[in-house]
């Protein structure tokens, strides 16, 4: 087992975690290393062909793999160590971290951690769509790796199960290629991906969109040979008698993303239910000092910009960390009426805090505030409020609120 | 065309334990699966679990096969390197009238030689996640995984020889004057004997050559299994008294050998045989009845779910239970056919096995090769590692430090290791079914790519052939520009 000191340990060396290890490097940290498990750094991004990345954070818009390259040069030119093909199989509450790749196992010992890991897709099972097994049942990620990665085409007539990005940007993707996109099918009252993308991806190669519909029955013994769709009531359930069939030979699954988080586990950080990513702080933090997060392991984000620009924000305090400046006191910012879920979960220090948050449901005219007991931190008129469009805040939060020990509530209503 | 001594239609436990039994002799044993891999059918979706003896009625051949498996089971395991586990079973009361059915349990436990029975109260029950009355604790009930259980059987067979032709459904059955010929999709053969293992099939086979005296009612069972982050829900089986009808066990809930938790059976009589699909009402009813054992699941935890089909040879209206048929046709003789092995017929299958290779004794003269040779040594799994042998393992092979299943921990040299079986299986599943690659949280999410370049670097294969279980189940249309210039 080889043995390695380092300031700054980044797991995962997809967007976040580059992004992390460029800026803890840039404050100040001397050794900072990568640990991803491809053999490839950028993680996702060089299947993501289509364009668009980099838009809101440089005014540049880039492709995935452009978007990579950008910070991956960085990382070469500032010395970040990378270690490829390496898979962290454990870390523990004294930051120390025991990976394995194909020269062995190595045991690194960090002043701090980025976490980076990134998330997973859902699958059939995660939305429990009953029927047979067939062959011709892929994530949508999957099949775009298939098709951008590996020239390889995993279906002719291809229908899409699930209206986030990924599911939006596969469906012009299959259709360049000639492939049939028979629908995409949705079973919320609005899409889940950006709107943009519903406008470039499906308006534009006339995709039929099916909203309030869920897919009830998957058929085909060998390949996929054909689904059944129905509308869904309020319950999201199916409707008796607005069941119809689709012919296809491919079923995409476009269910949204779960943050990875099994490596949490033994360092007893604590997780939020409804983000599946760990409790943070106003510095993200998680509930083990020293240990901070970002990237998609901390929420899923619209876009790779809004992810960057706070993933430099955790490299950053990772660089900075001091142990010694910790404070025992922090109040909670939680999640009200009409918020689905707000990070940071805890605030410590009195100051600016970036936060981040989703709404409940999409709404036209709305205020958004921040409560505590019965008095008003902040008010602000939100245009139009989406659950697929993260809400960004800047506040300042004043030292006698933090001293209060009071929680605050992050509230988005239509009045008050 | 190939002359056989035996021919073994269906590569299922019980073809494959058959198949193992007679590897052991000096003859050309040939076994014909008509799935792309051996444990295709019932033989895989079944919860895995050893049964003690207390569930079948004393002198029936199910109890007699069970216990007679039960006790060679280990041995088996050592040789054979498939993995199991002693973890016992309760079977659960959950009020005091249910106290006499598990008196009951007992009684026919003991008629049946299952030794280590108790009946303890609610509070001796050692599984904190279970509030029950009294249970029933019955120590010798175990767990495999069924289809490594069977790869096992089947892949020391070949290595001893056996012939397995995958791919290959027979599709008629003719009796000459002293052998069979059997027509598949891949050409004839000849055989003197004949076994008919093919599970469900079991009745189409038989129709080649006579008439059969019974009818199949498949009867389908669904599951669900949990992610492993849930694990320690249980440490041994929970079952429920059986219920009184169907002849089935009732929804338990079992540790797998892979570490998940498995919800099932439901149990469904249908019309068709090949129906395996999963149903929405079935789903919840699964949950509404795991709960009723561990309020604690949810179904926020359901990482797949699958269903098998029972061969049973009662209809619902006779109560949907009947005895083993493992007999010798009296019209054809050199047919020996398997009827209705449902459970515990995977507990069963080793002594089954050895009571069939009797059977084909007074007709063949059985012979001992000299260079019959058990499975190699126990396959190591990275996951199962200390730090000091992975660091060895890597050091000596380095592939053995590329983890392709992140979920599971596989590493690139258990992928290859898995297709490089003896019986040439390499579809996608039979890859996920050796090394569990694929079958974790993700469910392939992350390395499916990498096994398919795996698989394609391994065979040279043309990506369209690439399957994902079963014969036409191919995953892909070719490259893009191919598919699309077409």
């Amino acid at each position: 087992m080889s043995n390695q000191d380092v300031d700054v340990a980044v797991i995962g060396g997809g967007p976040a975690g580059l992004a992390a290890a460029v800026s803890a490097k840039e404050h100040g940290a001397k050794h900072v290393v990568i640990l991803d498990r491809n053999s490839w750094l950028g993680g996702i991004l060089p299947q993501c062909i289509h364009d668009g990345f980099g838009v809101e954070e440089t005014g540049e818009s880039m492709t995935g793999p452009e978007y990579a390259e950008k910070y991956i040069s960085m990382a070469q030119q500032q010395n970040i160590g990378v270690m490829n093909e390496t898979m962290v199989l454990h870390f523990d509450k004294k930051r120390e971290i025991i990976a394995v790749n194909k020269k062995g196992i190595h045991k690194i010992k960090a002043k701090t951690i980025v976490l980076a890991m990134g998330c997973r897709e859902k699958t059939r099972w995660s939305a429990m769509i009953p029927g047979d097994r067939p062959s011709g049942i892929f994530t949508a990620g999957v099949a775009q790796s298939f098709i951008n990665l590996y020239n390889i085409m995993p279906g002719k007539n291809v229908v899409i199960l699930g209206s986030g990005d990924v599911g939006l940007i596969i469906a012009r993707r299959l259709k360049f290629e000639g492939a049939n996109v028979l629908g995409v099918i949705e079973i919320l009252p609005y899409a889940s991906g950006l709107p943009r993308n519903v406008v470039q991806c499906l308006d534009d190669y006339d995709i039929p969109l099916f909203l309030n519909h869920t897919v009830t029955s998957i058929e085909g013994r060998e390949r996929l040979e054909r689904i059944a769709i129905a509308q869904v009531n309020k319950n999201m359930n199916p409707i008796s008698g607005t069941e119809r069939q689709i012919k296809c030979d491919t079923l995409l699954l476009s269910l949204g993303l779960i943050p990875e988080n099994e490596l949490l586990k033994n360092a007893d950080i604590k997780i939020d239910e409804i983000t599946g990513g760990p409790v943070v702080d106003q510095n993200l933090e998680t509930t083990l000092g020293g240990v901070f997060a970002c990237g998609n392991c901390l929420q899923v984000y619209d876009t790779v910009d809004m992810l960057s620009i706070d993933a430099k924000r955790a490299g950053k305090n990772a660089a900075k960390y001091n142990k010694s400046k910790k404070l025992k006191t922090s109040i909670k910012l939680i999640a009200g009426k009409g918020v689905r879920y707000v990070v940071p979960q805890k605030i410590d220090v009195a100051g600016t805090v970036h936060i981040t948050l989703r709404s409940e449901k999409p709404q036209e005219k709305s205020i958004l505030w921040i409560i505590e007991n019965d008095k008003i931190i902040l008010r602000k008129k939100l245009r139009f409020v989406n659950p697929a469009n993260m809400v960004k805040l800047v506040i300042e939060i004043p030292p006698e609120v933090v001293k209060s020990g009071h929680k605050l509530e992050v509230i988005i209503d239509d009045k008050r | 065309m190939k002359n056989f001594h035996v021919a073994i239609i269906g590569g299922g436990v019980i073809g494959s334990s058959i198949a193992w039994e007679l590897s052991k002799y000096k003859l050309d044993v040939v076994v014909f699966e008509m799935g792309s891999d051996v444990a295709s059918g019932a033989s895989k979706a079944n919860s895995g679990v050893v049964h003690s003896g207390i569930n079948s009625p004393p002198s029936s051949l199910k109890a007699r096969y069970c216990v007679e498996g039960n006790k060679i089971l280990q041995s088996l395991a050592d040789n054979l390197g498939f993995p199991l586990k002693w973890i016992g079973k309760y079977v659960i009361a959950k009020n005091e009238e249910e106290i006499k059915e598990l008196e009951r349990l007992k009684k026919v436990g003991i008629e049946n030689c299952v030794p280590g029975l108790k009946i303890k109260n609610g509070a001796e029950v050692t599984e904190p996640n279970i509030s029950c009355f009294a249970a029933l604790w019955v120590p010798t009930a175990g767990i495999v995984s069924p289809y490594k259980f069977t790869m096992a059987f089947a892949e020391n067979a070949a290595e001893n020889d056996v012939k397995f032709l995958l791919e290959t459904k027979v599709t008629n059955l003719i009796k000459h004057k002293d052998c069979f010929i059997l027509k598949t999709n891949k050409g004839e053969y000849q055989s003197l004997l004949v076994v008919n293992a093919a599970g469900l099939n079991c009745r189409e086979i038989i129709s080649m050559v006579e008439k059969p005296d019974f009818n199949v009612y498949p009867c389908r069972g669904e599951y669900l299994v949990l992610d492993k982050k849930h694990s320690s829900l249980i440490n041994s089986m929970i079952y429920p008294v059986p219920p009184k009808e169907l002849g089935v066990l009732g929804v338990h809930i079992t540790p797998t050998i892979g570490g998940n938790i498995l919800l099932g059976p439901s149990a469904e009589f249908i019309d068709d045989t090949e129906n395996k699909k999963t149903t929405r009402e079935m789903m919840k009813t699964l949950i509404i009845e795991g709960r009723k054992i561990i309020p604690a699941i949810s179904d926020r935890a359901v990482i797949n779910a699958y269903s098998g089909i029972r061969c049973k040879l009662a209809s619902p209206e006779e109560g949907g239970w009947s005895d083993y048929r493992i007999e010798e046709s009296k019209q054809v003789s050199g047919l020996i056919s398997l009827l209705g092995i449902e459970s515990p017929g995977l507990t069963g299958a080793p002594a089954i096995a050895k009571d069939v290779v009797r059977m084909i004794s007074q007709s063949i003269e059985l012979k001992f090769k000299d260079n019959f040779k058990f499975a190699k040594i126990k396959r190591k799994r990275f996951s199962e590692m200390s730090v000091k042998e992975r660091s060895d393992f890597i050091k000596k092979d380095e592939r053995w430090g590329r983890i392709v299943c992140r979920c599971e921990q596989i590493t690139e040299k258990e992928v290859i290791d898995a297709l490089s079986n003896p019986l040439g299986a390499k579809t996608l599943s039979s890859v996920k079914y050796r090394c569990r690659a694929g079958m974790g949280r993700c469910q392939g999410g992350f390395c499916t790519q990498h096994i398919i370049r795996i698989i394609k670097k391994q065979f040279n294969m043309d990506v369209k052939n690439i399957k994902l279980r079963s014969p036409d189940s191919n995953l892909f249309f070719g490259r893009t520009r191919e598919v699309r210039n077409e």
